[in-house]
């Protein structure tokens, strides 16, 4: 059938322009472009910080000033020039905010672009939300009835004032300071982020979720989350983002840490939207981040990812099983068109006796893109009885993108069970055939069958959440006809 | 109904259909008969408007249309059904959200409001018994993992619920043992109404003791070279198809 040779329907049915492109104006107290020690100072100084995190944050400035910008990774780009980024700013008005009705006008009506109106998240009741524009929370919610918990959520500003001694015993204790390139960057200049502490024996009720948001133009993104869920204790996180558009590139590095004590159980999701630049590339957010969690004795970490934005996306959500019987998932759908690239996958670190980990990767490649999958499974001698399974899809648009999946498996136990399974397909003309005979038009044809063909990954994510995934990947693969 | 009129199509270059023409009523049911490879699931094709194929002449009215104007989603939103010989599996997408969706879009071109969720899972319960379906089937995936039956049975089953005006069935019961063979015609036998019409492409004169038709044709070469009553069928049964071939060629 002539479909995929329709070049030019392909393009309009995959090129749909990005739905988020707006930008919030919201006056900001910008630090002026450029990264040496006073930078770090000012930081800092601006929020308050002790003593020992000044000096956290020196150090791994001194050691990732020694560090190359790694180059291993199946993408190209032009490397940011670190000396020209602001790498800090603020809002002026920031509030503190006893309801969601004193958020600021603006913001709000970002919100309502973004599809997540404050009546939509007053209804989807149970949802606090921790929106983070611009390195600053700005507003806050449901605390109180976590706080009855004695459940910790805020900025990790905040968590660093008020909860130090929780901060200092876990900041860098997953991710180093000096991991890697991005990660020692972002420790010596992270500006915000989000803090959740999860008590002993607590089930959180309900679903923490946080907006990230890339607003002002030129400034590098620095998040740290922190989430510490304490033994037999349960939290299931949501981590959303979308960005204005723009002409200049904007990095973003992020670090994630999650440790899940004894018998814990964190599910991190995460919908990653960000503007992935234009036809020709040009413009676009690099999204360099560094996620890792620790599971303790008989604890799971369980990421999950839907990514449909950015430039370049380097991320490898990972999982250390250190504790015997813990487990590591790892379920993953990556969208790239247009001239993305996305180098995505996870590792899994096993330690711990009979731990268990599962790989789901479903990647989407449509229009110019390259998405490739990477993957570690390491089971270490002290492993008895692994358990890995991965599975590792890929699904290709066009005749123009790529798909390339690069598996490690190191095993040095022999008691261990690893199995890798990898396809690669076309989407079938014969299938949009067969919808399209039946009524359905090729938009909807294409949405249902990517969104069938990422089910598996898609039914792991929280009710409200899959909802929008499913039309994140619609919007990102197809285009409103006409 | 459906009006072709010295349709030619080409496939690759090759000329498949070549000069056929065909008229069927409202209501009436033709059964189409013929060698292999002789062009028959090509005509299906063609008037479900499969891309791959070139018409290079003739015409198609279907209603007060021109259904080779309309693209593929539209010529099914005017009511054209195709049960595939070989229907295609899609994974991961659940056969009563295919047809929820299916149904809504054809109602919305219609101008009509979607099915609410109550009467429509009323309409897969009431049309899936017709043809004895598997609730468990509704739920299922697209046709991935069914068996070579049940497939047949879904095709049936989405034509029950889409309710056409015209249902071309492409080798429906091949693959179908007896007992399926006479639960589907039953399930076809039930959809009959006096304002829609059937083609029925079969190579056994069996399945029409079940489904009466109305003419019978013999396909071949790309043309409609005999047409008669369901008699014609009976015939081809007990003497093959080379005393036809013989009339062409005569
Ligand atoms: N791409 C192609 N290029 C050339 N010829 C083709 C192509 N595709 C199909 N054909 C030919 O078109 C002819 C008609 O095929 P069609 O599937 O319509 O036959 P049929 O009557 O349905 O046969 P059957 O009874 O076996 O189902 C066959 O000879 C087939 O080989
Ligand atoms: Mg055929």
């Amino acid at each position: 059938m002539a479909y995929a040779g329709d070049d030019e329907l392909l393009e309009h049915v995959t090129g749909k322009e990005y739905e988020f492109g707006f930008t919030t104006n919201i006056e900001s107290d910008k630090a002026p472009p450029g990264l040496n020690e006073d930078t770090i100072r000012l930081i800092s100084q601006k929020k308050n910080e002790p003593e020992w995190l000044l000096e956290w944050r020196l150090d791994a400035f001194r050691v990732w000033s020694e560090m190359v910008e790694p180059e291993w990774a199946h993408v190209q780009y032009q490397k940011p020039d670190f000396q020209a980024i602001s790498y800090y700013a603020a809002p002026k008005k920031k509030a503190q905010l006893n309801s969601l009705d004193e958020v600021d006008p603006e913001l709000r009506r970002t919100m309502e672009k973004l599809g997540i109106s404050m009546e939509e998240q007053k209804r989807l009741s149970g949802v606090a939300v921790d929106f983070v524009l611009d390195s600053v929370s700005v507003a806050t919610s449901f605390k109180e009835k976590l706080g009855e918990l004695g459940i910790i959520f805020c900025s990790m500003s905040d968590a660093v004032q008020e909860h130090p001694e929780l901060v200092k015993k876990y900041l860098g204790s997953v991710v180093p300071k000096t991991d890697n390139f991005y990660a020692a960057l972002n420790s010596a200049v992270f500006t915000d982020g989000s803090f959740c502490y999860i008590p002993k024996g607590v089930r959180c009720p309900m679903e923490l979720s946080t907006y990230f948001r890339i607003n002002e133009a030129g400034t590098g993104q620095f998040e740290r989350t922190l989430v510490i869920a304490d033994e037999s204790s349960y939290v299931s996180y949501l981590e959303g983002c979308t960005a204005p558009s723009r002409d200049e590139n904007q990095l973003h590095a992020a670090v994630v840490e999650l440790i899940a004590l004894d018998h814990a159980e964190i599910k991190y999701s995460t919908v990653q939207n960000w503007y992935p630049g234009d036809e020709n590339g040009k413009g676009g957010v690099f999204n360099f981040v560094t996620k890792r969690g620790i599971c303790h004795l008989r604890s799971k970490i369980s990421w999950t990812q839907v990514e449909t934005g950015s430039a370049i996306t380097w991320k490898y959500p990972s999982c250390i099983l250190k504790g015997d019987h813990s487990v590591g998932e790892f379920y993953s759908v990556a969208v790239t068109n247009k001239r993305q690239q996305a180098d995505t996958g996870t590792k899994m670190i096993h330690i711990g006796k009979n731990t268990n980990s599962t790989i789901i990767s479903k990647g989407i490649s449509s229009g110019y893109s390259q998405n490739s999958y990477r993957g570690l499974v390491q089971i270490n001698k002290s492993a008895k009885n692994a358990r890995n399974f991965s599975q590792c899809d890929s699904l290709l648009m066009t005749d123009h993108c790529g798909a390339h999946t690069f598996p490690y498996i190191e095993v040095k136990n022999s008691s261990a069970k690893v199995e890798h399974e990898a396809t690669t397909s076309k989407i079938g003309e014969d299938q949009i055939f067969y919808c399209l005979q039946r009524g359905i038009n090729e938009e909807k044809a294409i949405s249902l069958i990517v969104n069938g063909y990422a089910k598996d990954v898609l039914n792991k994510l929280p009710m409200e959440f899959a909802v929008e995934a499913q039309k994140l990947l619609a919007i990102s693969l197809e285009g409103s006809v006409g | 109904m459906l009006q072709i009129k010295d349709l030619h199509a080409n496939i690759d270059g090759t000329e498949i259909l070549k000069g056929l023409s065909l008229h069927i009523k409202p209501g009436e049911i033709h059964a189409i008969m013929g060698p292999n490879g002789s062009g028959k699931s090509t005509l299906a094709s063609v008037l479900a408007g499969n891309e791959d194929y070139e018409i290079t002449g003739g015409s198609v009215a279907f209603g007060d249309k021109d259904l080779l104007e309309l693209s593929t989603e539209d010529r099914a939103r005017e009511g054209l059904f195709l049960a595939f010989q070989y229907p295609v599996e899609i994974p991961g997408v659940s056969n009563i959200n295919f047809l929820r969706t299916a149904v809504n879009e054809i109602r919305e071109y219609k101008g009509e409001e979607p099915m609410s969720a109550g009467d429509f899972l009323k309409l897969v319960k009431e049309r899936s018994a017709l043809v004895e379906l598997d609730g468990k089937l509704a739920n299922r995936s697209v046709n991935e993992g069914f068996s070579g039956g049940e497939k047949k049975r879904n095709e049936v089953f989405q034509m029950a619920m889409l309710e056409p005006k015209l249902a071309i069935l492409d080798e429906t019961d091949s693959g179908l043992d007896i007992d399926a063979l006479k639960i589907v015609a039953q399930g076809v036998n039930a959809m009959r109404s006096p304002e829609r019409s059937f083609v029925v492409i079969t190579h056994y004169q069996r399945l029409l003791d079940y489904i009466v038709p109305d003419f019978v044709h013999v396909l071949y070469k790309g043309k409609i070279v005999k047409s008669g009553s369901k008699e014609l069928a009976l015939e081809l049964e007990a003497r093959g198809y080379d005393w036809i071939k013989e009339e062409v060629s005569a």
